[in-house]
């Protein structure tokens, strides 16, 4: 095992800096009111920078930013484009691990996962982007033999981006990377309880960037946000969040007519068939993995396996084996490369886990691991850690269907197929899922049932760029990952000509 | 029996937004990230309607309107069996909640109701305004 020392202490390979302005127009500005809030670690819960508290003025200046760097900036040829994210994604990938402790720093998450997913991904994310652009062409429909229909993409303008805090960076990178492709200028704000990583990130790539291309506003919702998603000076608004703000954005947007695409979050299945303990193999270990991926980041990822679906033949020994793996999880400090779940991201985060534990155990769901705040002691004893927990109970109880964003999976049993597809879709979301069975037809037919926007098949927890994401139902609208989300980005522009001289003969 | 109850932190802290921002109102989120919290608004705010439920009208010493408590309808088929009570705690959370910037954070604790404190008839639907 090794540590990685905590940036601000010796031996550190990052460090944060005491302050953080807000980023607009390739400089950092001071808060026009002049506030600034504490930042802290969940790995300690003690601050280590403060940020600027923004509000609608330091808004309308990023605006004014944005809006001078859109024009040029989409008029940039693709190939320059996509080599600035290219060459984003270069400098990142050369100060890999020190993003992946910065951000495990700011999130809490473990180091093992900032340095094997989250950074990489995000790097790989750019990457994709960059040949995504080089490669998308318009298109034209020849009408009849004189008129031809051509179809450009255009850049939206300038776009609204709202960060979470559960992958702060990674996230970040999922909206800027199609966004900045498509050739828009952006006014990006963090979530007021991870402010802190991008700075690291820009730091590293603004150089890269023209002045006003990206701007970062930090501040609180209420504050920050609302000015941002109201304002009808952008074209779109993307956000990644919950659903009454989801509500409330789509609202702020139509009173402007702007587009909007949300991902809300989900109260994802996990289906195991009876043949998955049909041997005692490979494919057993994969499925045990897949059951425990509900504590990957702490459960803190909108499609957190939160529910796990246990077909009655083999519900007794596969769930006493998924508690054995559970119990296996190494919690500790995250930047220990050894541990395996982390911190919470904030006090509210942990408190709000607390209650649904309590919630479920009134409603009557059985603990079968877990189930209490972890105490880590020493210098994490002010920090947010929450035992690895297996609720088993019904469907129709609230810990089955609310999003409790930490490392809890409710359990469930069921008979059959349709059984199965009932349970599973008995719920208000449906961003992801998960089926695991030795039987390609039983697979089909389930992932095809399932209202999801994504089913990952024998597989979970796997984000790679060229693979849609979204939500279906109370999830959000729209996609991300994939290289439609240059659509998303884009206006069409349809030029419809006509290549002959003669009148049609109405006037 | 009301449906949803405040904690006297909760209602200390209503009083003090309310003295800044005005009439307050609740909508119960769900979903991902600050997802199954309750968000507090001003007043008319959020839009509610057809598709929303009014579980409450909280009334708070020396705050002059009741702050409506509300969820959407389908959220709410999941939750009627259950006693809400908005508390207060340290932290910050995302979205545009009031009390973020103040450090805190509404939190909703539950138990469930009893046959005994069950009202009477279903909360109404809201109105389109």
């Amino acid at each position: 095992m090794s540590r990685y020392a905590a940036p601000g202490t010796e031996g550190a390979i990052v460090d944060y800096q005491a302050r953080y302005d807000h980023w607009i127009g390739g400089n950092y500005v001071p808060p026009k009111l002049g506030g600034y809030f504490e930042n802290p670690s969940p790995v300690t819960g003690a601050p280590f920078t403060e940020i600027a508290r923004g509000t609608a003025e330091d808004v309308e200046s990023a605006l004014d930013a944005a809006h001078a760097a859109a024009g040029a900036w989409g008029r940039t040829p693709a190939a320059e484009r996509a080599l600035v994210l290219n060459r984003i994604a270069d400098r990142m990938e050369e100060n890999l691990e020190r993003l992946a402790v910065a951000e495990t720093w700011e999130n809490g998450k473990p180091v093992r996962e900032t340095l094997a997913a989250d950074i990489p991904l995000a790097i790989d994310h750019f990457r994709y982007f960059a040949g995504a652009l080089r490669a998308q062409e318009g298109s034209l429909s020849q009408i009849d033999e004189d008129t031809v229909a051509y179809h450009f993409h255009e850049p939206l303008g300038v776009v609204a981006q709202i960060i979470p805090w559960n992958f702060p960076i990674l996230m970040a990178t999922w909206k800027l990377a199609p966004a900045l492709a498509a050739g828009n200028a952006v006014v990006l704000k963090p979530a007021e309880q991870t402010p802190a990583s991008i700075h690291v990130w820009l730091g590293l790539v603004a150089d890269l960037l023209p002045p006003g291309v990206v701007n970062v506003v930090n501040g609180f919702g209420a504050e920050a946000g609302k000015p941002l998603a109201s304002s009808p000076r952008v074209a779109k608004v993307a956000f990644t969040g919950e659903t009454t703000t989801g509500r409330l954005i789509m609202q702020y947007a139509s009173e402007n007519l702007k587009p909007v695409t949300l991902e809300l979050g989900g109260k994802s299945p996990n289906i195991f068939f009876d043949d998955v303990s049909a041997g005692d193999d490979d494919f057993l270990d994969k499925a045990l993995e897949g059951f425990t991926m509900f504590a990957l980041n702490q459960g803190e990822v909108c499609t957190c396996p939160s529910r796990a679906l246990i077909q009655r033949g083999h519900y007794g020994d596969f769930l006493a084996a998924a508690v054995a793996r559970t119990e296996r999880i190494v919690q500790g400090h995250p930047l220990d490369t050894e541990t395996m779940v982390g911190a919470q991201a904030s006090n509210d985060q942990l408190e709000k886990i607390l209650s649904y534990l309590e919630i479920g155990d009134r409603e009557g769901a059985r603990v079968l691991t877990g189930g209490a705040r972890a105490d880590l002691g020493g210098e994490l004893a002010g920090g947010y850690y929450v035992q690895p927990t297996i609720l088993e109970g019904g469907n129709h109880m609230r810990v089955f269907q609310e999003e409790i964003f930490g490392p809890v999976v409710s359990v469930t049993g069921f008979a059959d197929f349709d059984d199965a597809i009932e349970i599973a879709n008995d719920t208000l979301y449906g961003l992801g899922a998960g089926v695991w069975t030795r039987d390609g037809s039983t697979a089909y037919r389930a992932g095809r049932a399932i209202q999801a926007g994504r089913v990952w098949t024998n597989c979970y927890h796997a984000y790679p760029a060229h693979a849609a994401f979204g939500g279906y139902k109370q999830s959000g609208i729209g996609r991300e990952n994939h290289r439609m989300m240059l659509d998303h980005y884009q206006q069409t522009k349809n030029l419809l000509v006509s290549y002959t001289p003669k009148k049609l003969g109405f006037f | 029996m009301p449906r949803v109850a405040l904690t006297p932190a909760a209602a200390a802290l209503i009083r003090q937004l309310s003295g800044r921002h005005g009439p307050l109102m609740f909508h119960q989120s769900g979903g991902c990230c600050d997802g199954s919290a309750p968000m507090c608004f001003p007043l008319g705010e959020f839009r509610t309607g057809a598709s929303d439920v009014l579980l409450e009208r909280l009334e708070v010493a020396d705050v002059d309107e009741p702050v409506p408590f509300w969820m959407s309808a389908d959220q709410y088929a999941y939750w009627s069996h259950t006693h809400l009570t908005v508390d207060v705690v340290p932290g910050r959370g995302a979205g545009f909640s009031l009390e973020a910037p103040e450090g805190v954070r509404f939190l909703i604790r539950s138990r469930l109701l009893e046959e005994s404190d069950l009202p009477a008839g279903a909360p109404p639907l809201g109105e389109a305004p």
